[in-house]
């Protein structure tokens, strides 16, 4: 029998080594898998390299995750926030490395890793200084510039609703990374609001399918406020 | 400079970058000055938003008390689902556009070269944070990349200029910009000019830019 549900954060994130590879979905407000990134500190592992869209707002979830030292390299498209404070003074003080990725090329390189492409030429970033020293071809009369897969160890990734097989449905723009990090690492665990049972969720419905997820955690609903506009009180529909 | 003209306001240059989109247009609109395009689409036209976290269809900013933490635009402010809108994963999104599905993105730019060249992500300012977000993919990716932007800096600079002298988001990708005094098309041999406010003549925008500018097409 197959029963990826695991019944607290804690028993999810076990294991994960020092060194490890995070990727951490989420865009803006909507997709970020905030239990789990605080079941990461719980955890302790450290000099860990983090793939997120962002570096990390206000002093919670990954700002916290940075804050306690734990985060040796990040790889993202936009640190640079209004409320992105930690990872500035960590960045200007050089205790952490950047690895700035073009928002597509980012979500690409995972998609790759996720594919089994071993790397891609892409048209982004051609002639700019985030292509700088990258071998570039013409093709069809187009310069692009080779870029290779990213690949995690662990991914952590919010959802709606899952089963124990570990399929997954999101919720409108809050599944953003979700379903490419989710095929992109050697273990995914998904945050739900809800567990349902096998075939309660539509298989035309289906997101992500099971075999791309290891492990399921429920967590509660709760508003995220980690995003750049205030917060309404209570908890979305 | 005693100017016998008046610059558009942000509304009134929204509402001209609007006047060239085109019913059953695929568009996304950039962060910042762009996103107005939105306010002032023509009526009767159904144009189809994108937003690169994930959405076509996008439809306005909801009520005060009715905002969605999941449901955001890419400059992280809440916004609404059209019927017959749909959400789409990251990778999905960006391949739609590099992919060349969309028809028209809308950017903010610190300066166009004359050919097309397009630099809006950074400033190359010693000690910044560099951030790039979408920038680069939406700058190559739509059928038809359009800018957006004050002509001028505050200092009376152009920024529409021969070379970017600030680093570029890409090359030759830019093919019209819209300003607060004139509209231009960007080709592999330099500025043509498609419409100036009342009164700005050709030559004055060639003193004002110090570079050629051919006419409009005459229609």
């Amino acid at each position: 029998m197959i029963d990826k549900t695991a019944a607290s954060v804690a028993e999810a994130l076990a294991g994960t080594p020092d060194g490890a590879t995070v990727l951490i979905g989420g865009f803006g407000t909507a997709g970020i898998p905030t239990e789990l990134i605080d079941g990461l500190i719980e955890q302790g592992a450290r000099d860990l390299t983090i793939v997120n869209n962002n570096a990390g707002n206000g002093d919670t979830g990954l700002a916290a995750l940075l804050q306690a030292g734990r985060v040796r390299k990040i790889v993202c498209s936009f640190p640079r926030q209004a409320d992105s404070q930690v990872f500035d003074a960590l960045y200007r003080s050089g205790r952490i490395e950047l690895e700035l990725v073009p928002q597509g090329n980012l979500a690409e390189r995972l998609r790759a890793a996720g594919a089994g492409i071993g790397a891609f030429f892409s048209p982004t970033g051609y002639g700019t200084e985030l292509a700088a020293g990258k071998e570039t071809r013409m093709i069809d009369g187009r310069p692009h510039v080779l870029e290779y897969p990213i690949r995690g160890d662990l991914a952590l990734i919010k959802a709606e609703r899952g089963d124990r097989w570990g399929n997954l449905v999101y919720r409108k723009a809050a599944r953003n990374f979700g379903p490419v990090m989710a095929t992109a690492a050697k273990r995914t665990v998904a945050s739900v609001h809800e567990v349902v049972a096998l075939g309660a969720i539509d298989p035309e419905s289906v997101v992500t399918p099971g075999i791309h997820v290891h492990c399921v955690v429920r967590v509660p609903r709760v508003a995220t406020q980690a995003g750049g506009f205030k917060a309404a009180t209570g908890s979305p529909a | 400079m005693s100017a016998s003209w008046r610059r558009r306001s942000k509304e009134d240059l929204a509402r001209r970058v609007a006047q060239d989109m085109f019913d059953g247009a695929y568009v996304n609109l950039g962060i910042g000055m762009p996103t107005l395009v939105a306010n002032h689409l023509p009526p009767g036209l159904e144009i189809v938003l994108h937003s690169e976290n994930g959405i076509l269809g996008m439809g306005p900013a909801p009520a005060q008390g009715d905002e969605d933490f999941d449901l955001i635009n890419a400059g992280k402010q809440p916004v609404t689902l059209l019927p017959g809108g749909a959400f789409f994963h990251h990778a999905d999104s960006f391949a739609m556009m590099r992919g060349g599905h969309l028809d028209i993105c809308v950017l903010g730019a610190f300066q166009v070269s004359a050919t097309g060249d397009l630099a809006n992500w950074s400033t190359g300012e010693a000690g910044a944070i560099p951030a790039v977000g979408g920038a680069m993919d939406l700058a190559i990716g739509a059928k038809q990349t359009w800018v957006m932007m004050d002509l001028l800096t505050r200092q009376g600079h152009s920024k529409i200029v021969e070379r970017c002298s600030y680093p570029l988001t890409g090359i030759a990708c830019v093919k019209r910009v819209y300003t607060d005094l004139a509209t231009f098309e960007c080709t592999s041999t330099g500025l043509r000019l498609v419409d100036a406010v009342e009164g700005l003549g050709l030559q004055d925008l060639e003193t004002m830019l110090g570079l050629p500018i051919a006419p409009p097409p005459l229609s």
